[in-house]
């Protein structure tokens, strides 16, 4: 950037833009092409900020519906939790945990540290937190699971009138939850946490 | 500011403005942080990273093309079965019960969860077959001579069909739902569960022997095709 080059985020060919105009395109893959992601904090914040929000129904509001013989009863995606818990279900239990309640938090709150941390124009541990980026855009995608695990268990238990599974209101916020914070990770520009450090090289010099 | 950036960037996309490559090719800015380093001449099946953040830059893959397309053909058609026949079944004191992947998409439309039902069928079977159709038109099409334009157009928008193809993901939640249901019911795995099983890895590995530098390397530019001005260094 400091050189003047763009570099395509999509085939990686490094180009020089047109003098006075910025926003062309990529010679070899046509793509538009930038120095930094186009606004790509708020963007960020906007994501993070909405699955924040989202989080909190995804919690509280039942993910599936019972219903057999002997009444209707509603779990959310913590009493799945605990309901898979046993001697042997452990493990499946240990999955869903980490998958829907662990995974979900770790990437709202990784996400805000490093909103905040570019917005301070920290220039500290800059490694560490590319790491942090590298490792919420790999693993964002398992919070899906609990997703998929409520849609197969609705498909499958449809015996009326002996027993009878529903998604609950809960799913959707769920899901946004997901949706939204993998946005997130696509709007951030983790070169934004290498700018601070450059700009004052740059004014050192 | 922002609209007059966006009206500035609705005209750059009219008139296609392209920026000037550079002489060398070999320059390359770490997708990470931005530091413009050169990458080394590499031997199959070794890798660069950036000396800065260790961000992987290029793996050079052995035989890339013919490997790629060999697994996308095998993962196609294990594709296909794993969406045509039942994935679940069930049977309690004499009720059975099955269902495929799209069953379970069918089931949550039905149930008023249209918006988690369109992200399902995304993620588990649009996605997938977008990443898998992809590849096998990217490999086949840069192996004409000269390749045609629409494999650079395909290669773009590529990364985005893996971002969002969660088979694997999928896979996990199908034996979590399986093994809760066996408290209470006789579960009966499918064909397609094996399928999506095989899947998971031929996916996986099917990306990792797909080098798209190779194939960026071959593709006819963007700017040369569309008025033939900006110079391409050969």
């Amino acid at each position: 950037m400091q050189l003047g080059l763009q570099s395509c985020e999509t085939c990686h060919l490094v180009s020089r833009p047109a003098p006075g105009d910025e926003e062309g395109r990529c010679p070899r893959c046509d793509e538009a092409l930038d120095f930094r992601k186009p606004a790509s904090l708020q963007r960020t914040t906007a994501y993070v900020l909405a699955a924040a929000i989202c989080y909190v129904p995804a919690n509280l509001l039942p993910v599936l519906t019972t219903t057999t013989a002997a009444g209707a009863e509603s779990d959310t995606i913590l009493q799945g939790v605990v309901l898979l818990w046993s001697p042997t279900g452990w493990p499946l239990s240990l999955i869903v945990l980490v998958a829907s309640i662990m995974i979900p938090v770790g990437k709202i709150v990784a996400l805000a540290y490093l909103l905040l941390t570019v917005r301070r124009g920290s220039i500290e541990s800059n490694a560490q937190r590319v790491r942090l980026y590298r490792m919420v855009r790999f693993i964002g995608r398992w919070s899906m699971v609990d997703v998929f695990v409520d849609t197969f268990t609705a498909a499958l238990v449809q015996l009326q009138p002996l027993m009878s599974v529903e998604p609950g209101p809960g799913l959707f916020f769920f899901a946004a939850v997901v949706v939204l914070t993998m946005l997130g990770v696509e709007t951030f520009d983790p070169r934004l946490i290498w700018d601070a450090a450059s700009a004052r090289e740059v004014r050192h010099a | 500011m922002a609209r007059r950036r966006s009206r500035k960037r609705l005209l750059g996309v009219l008139s296609r403005v392209y920026n000037q490559p550079l002489r060398d090719d070999s320059l390359i800015a770490c997708p990470d942080c931005d530091l413009l380093q050169r990458l080394p001449e590499l031997s199959p099946g070794a890798s660069a990273r950036c000396p800065r953040c260790d961000r992987e830059l290029w793996r050079r893959r052995e035989d890339s093309l013919n490997r790629t397309l060999a697994l996308t053909f095998a993962a196609a058609f294990l594709y296909v079965v794993a969406n045509a026949v039942p994935m679940l079944g069930l049977s309690v004191v004499g009720h059975q019960a099955s269902t495929t992947v799209l069953g379970g998409v069918q089931q949550l439309w039905g149930n008023g969860q249209q918006v988690v039902a369109v992200l399902v069928l995304f993620a588990a079977v649009v996605a997938p077959a977008l990443q898998i159709g992809f590849l096998l038109l990217i490999v086949l099409g840069v192996q004409r001579d000269p390749p045609p334009r629409w494999v650079g157009e395909l290669l773009r928008h590529h990364p985005m069909t893996r971002i969002w193809s969660m088979i694997e993901v999928m896979l996990i939640g199908v034996l979590v739902a399986l093994v809760k249901i066996a408290d209470y019911a006789t579960v009966i795995p499918g064909v397609a569960l094996f399928a999506l099983g095989g899947l998971v890895f031929l996916l996986a590995a099917m990306q990792a022997s797909f080098d798209p530098r190779e194939v960026w390397d071959r593709v006819e530019w963007a700017a040369a095709a569309r008025d033939g001005t900006a110079e391409v260094p050969s």
